[in-house]
């Protein structure tokens, strides 16, 4: 299918089919049950899903096959966004001409800031990238507010120019849309308790990350993709085999940068808004760290560590000590202080705790993070299959599948 | 004119001189050995060669053009490969793989941006990597990972990189080292087969002698940073001074 062997096929298929039925798997609680606040299946949020995606997906490809990790990816995100917003106040609210530009600027910005840092590996490169980033959160906090908006952030204003579409008619801020069709608009399917809510803006930014995928799973099987794994393996080799690796990285980061620039694209197509805290250092961390607990290198991790990350952040913070007296209700009144006493750290505000717990458990236990996790549940009830239906025969079979 | 020319080269790390003042030529289509105890600068010389060290004086000429000042990648695509004293391999990727890659930097030169097209696609780089597994006997372990082979497997999977580029020069750095007998045998008569199908000039470090007779034309004998004698294998065996140095000690 589409130029791809039977597996990435296959895997294809599956992430079309989450990304494209997400709005009722995310909503699997009826609205008005108690477990109603695990439903995901808002706009916001899925949306956020899948932009956080393609920033993963494209981390992956610097990160995950070349093995450089870059500490400043939240500066691409960041240039992307505000040229993004620069569209919509000069243009138009349509949002290609958003995109288009913000992935345009991350990429010119991704040259320069990788072609420099690139002049370094390891822990030098890492520091390299994160002091540019950390420059450019400064720069567009203070020198750059003409450009950024400083403090306070770029937004859409009445009297931006739009030369497209002329000036804002009446006195409302206009929204972005997509040939008139607005981002923000929403359809809301109601079957018996359950509420299901297909929004437009998700919608696009779900294709756009199905393509991102779709070019990702190109990149990693073809000779360009070979040669990035080459430089993780052995970069010795690698120039004592006739092979200039440095194009070969910068390539890689540019091709980074630019999914940085167009989930940042995204994101101020989704809400047109860009402040400079969008690219300081924490959002580069937050990367990173998806992309590691998704397991790095491979294709589908980044996807699930993004979606990971950003469930947590915004389930889990909103579970306050009122829903956890819900929960312990039926033990006694002092076992239920305690045991809300107990987990209060660990909810709300205190997410970042259990999120950074689950880390370490995962990067010491699964180093190849959720995938490996989930490969090794596969293995495990596929022997158990084999071993009931076909006794001891089936053993050396079942260790091929699993390789 | 040899197809290499080393001239004056010296080197020294310190206050250790590990090249004294090599001068070194290298006749085109010959196996030219270099032998020497350790310590003596072989690999040292090898570095020099291909752009890894940049000697403090001298000049190393290949093919009429000189090799300093050139970054390895460049040396490389001139037409010179080497075989490492310890494997030099991409252990991550798959024995395939690791023969694939020097196909691809022969055919597409340092760097080209093949990102869309699909590796499995490019009919005439996965042939020519099957063909030189099957010359190796390698191509049972095609889809293994390189980096859990044995040592001799290694050595093996290097030279066979080395050789799918089809080098003008091909470096050998103690290519036997760690090999069980039949398979030092076998590479000698790969070697061998190589020399006769195609144009290709060797220059082997070896201290197995019987390596050494078998495949050398010439022979460099190399101590302390210095040659000593340069000859026939012939003469070489018989020589006093050969003897005393390296010959008697290696035995
Ligand atoms: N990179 C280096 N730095 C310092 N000393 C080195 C380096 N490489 C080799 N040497 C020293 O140079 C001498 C020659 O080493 P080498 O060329 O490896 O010898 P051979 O290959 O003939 O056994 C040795 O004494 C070795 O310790
Ligand atoms: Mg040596």
């Amino acid at each position: 299918m589409l130029g791809l062997n039977k597996k990435d096929g296959t895997l294809l298929l599956i992430v079309i089919g989450l990304t494209l039925f997400a709005p009722f798997l995310l909503n699997p609680f009826p609205v008005e049950s108690e477990l109603a606040q695990f439903n995901a299946g808002y706009p916001d949020l899925m949306q956020r899903f899948v932009i956080f995606g393609i920033f993963a997906i494209g981390f992956n490809i610097l990160f995950g096959l070349t093995g450089y990790l870059s500490f400043g990816h939240a500066a691409f995100l960041g240039a992307g966004s505000y040229a993004g917003v620069w569209m919509m106040k000069l243009l138009s609210m349509n949002v290609i001409p958003a995109i288009v530009a913000a992935v345009i600027v991350a990429g010119l910005f991704s040259v320069l800031i990788g072609y420099i840092s690139l002049r370094r590996s390891g822990i030098y490169f890492s520091i390299l990238t994160l002091a540019f980033a950390q420059m450019s959160f400064a720069l567009a906090y203070s020198v750059l507010t003409p450009i950024t908006g400083g403090e306070t952030g770029l937004q859409l204003s009445l009297d931006d120019p739009r030369i497209l579409t002329g000036g804002a008619e009446g006195g409302n801020l206009p929204v972005p849309s997509l040939f008139g069709l607005e981002m923000r608009d929403s359809f809301d399917l109601v079957l018996g308790s359950w509420l299901f809510t297909f929004n437009v803006g998700y919608y696009v930014c779900a294709i756009i990350m199905i393509a991102a995928f779709y070019l990702a799973i190109r990149i990693f099987r073809s000779p360009f993709g070979m040669m990035l794994r080459a430089v993780k393996s052995n970069q010795q080799r690698m120039s004592y085999t006739g092979l200039n690796s440095r194009p070969y990285t910068l390539a890689a980061f540019v091709i980074s940068g630019m999914y940085a620039g167009l989930a940042g694209g995204l994101m101020v197509s989704m809400d047109p808004l860009a402040g400079a805290e969008r690219m300081q250092w924490t959002a580069s961390g937050e990367v990173v760290l998806m992309t590691i607990l998704g397991g790095a290198g491979t294709l589908i991790g980044p996807v699930l560590g993004a979606g990971f990350i950003k469930y947590f952040e915004n389930i889990f913070s909103k579970i306050n000590d009122q829903i956890l007296h819900g929960w312990f209700a039926f033990l006694p009144d002092g076992l239920e202080n305690a045991m809300v006493a107990l987990v209060h750290p660990f909810i709300g505000k205190g997410w970042h705790l259990t999120l950074g717990i689950l880390f370490m458990l995962v990067v010491i236990f699964l180093p190849g993070g959720l995938v490996e996790g989930g490969q090794r549940v596969g293995r495990f009830a596929f022997r158990r299959r084999n071993k009931k239906a076909e006794g001891a025969e089936a053993e050396g079979a079942a260790k091929q599948p699993a390789e | 004119m040899g197809v290499l020319e080393v001239k004056n080269v010296g080197k020294r790390f310190g206050g250790l001189q590990a090249l004294g003042n090599v001068n070194l030529s290298v006749k085109e289509n010959t196996v030219h050995a270099i032998i020497g105890p350790n310590g003596a600068g072989k690999s040292t010389l090898l570095n020099c060669l291909i752009g890894k060290l940049i000697p403090d004086t001298g000049s190393v000429m290949f093919d009429g053009q000189s090799v300093l000042g050139r970054k390895p990648h460049e040396i490389n695509q001139m037409g010179i490969s080497r075989v490492f004293q310890t494997p030099e391999i991409f252990g991550d990727l798959t024995v395939f793989e690791n023969v694939m890659i020097p196909i691809f930097a022969k055919r597409d030169g340092a760097f080209r941006m093949h990102a869309y097209e699909s590796v499995s696609n490019e009919r005439d780089i996965t042939e020519a990597a099957e063909r030189m597994l099957e010359d190796v006997n390698m191509l049972d372990k095609r889809h293994v990972q390189a980096s859990s082979l044995s040592r001799g497997d290694k050595r093996r999977l290097e030279m066979a990189m080395c050789l799918s580029q089809e080098p003008k020069l091909l470096l050998l750095d103690e290519p036997t080292a760690g090999m069980a007998r039949a398979d030092t045998n076998n590479t000698i008569d790969l070697l061998k087969e190589i020399k006769a199908k195609r144009n290709i000039t060797m220059a082997i470090i070896e201290h197995d002698m019987h390596v050494v007779f078998s495949l050398a034309e010439r022979i460099t004998v190399l101590a302390q940073g210095t040659p000593l004698v340069e000859d026939t294998p012939a003469n070489i065996k018989g020589h006093p001074k050969v003897r005393e140095a390296y010959l008697g000690e290696a035995h």
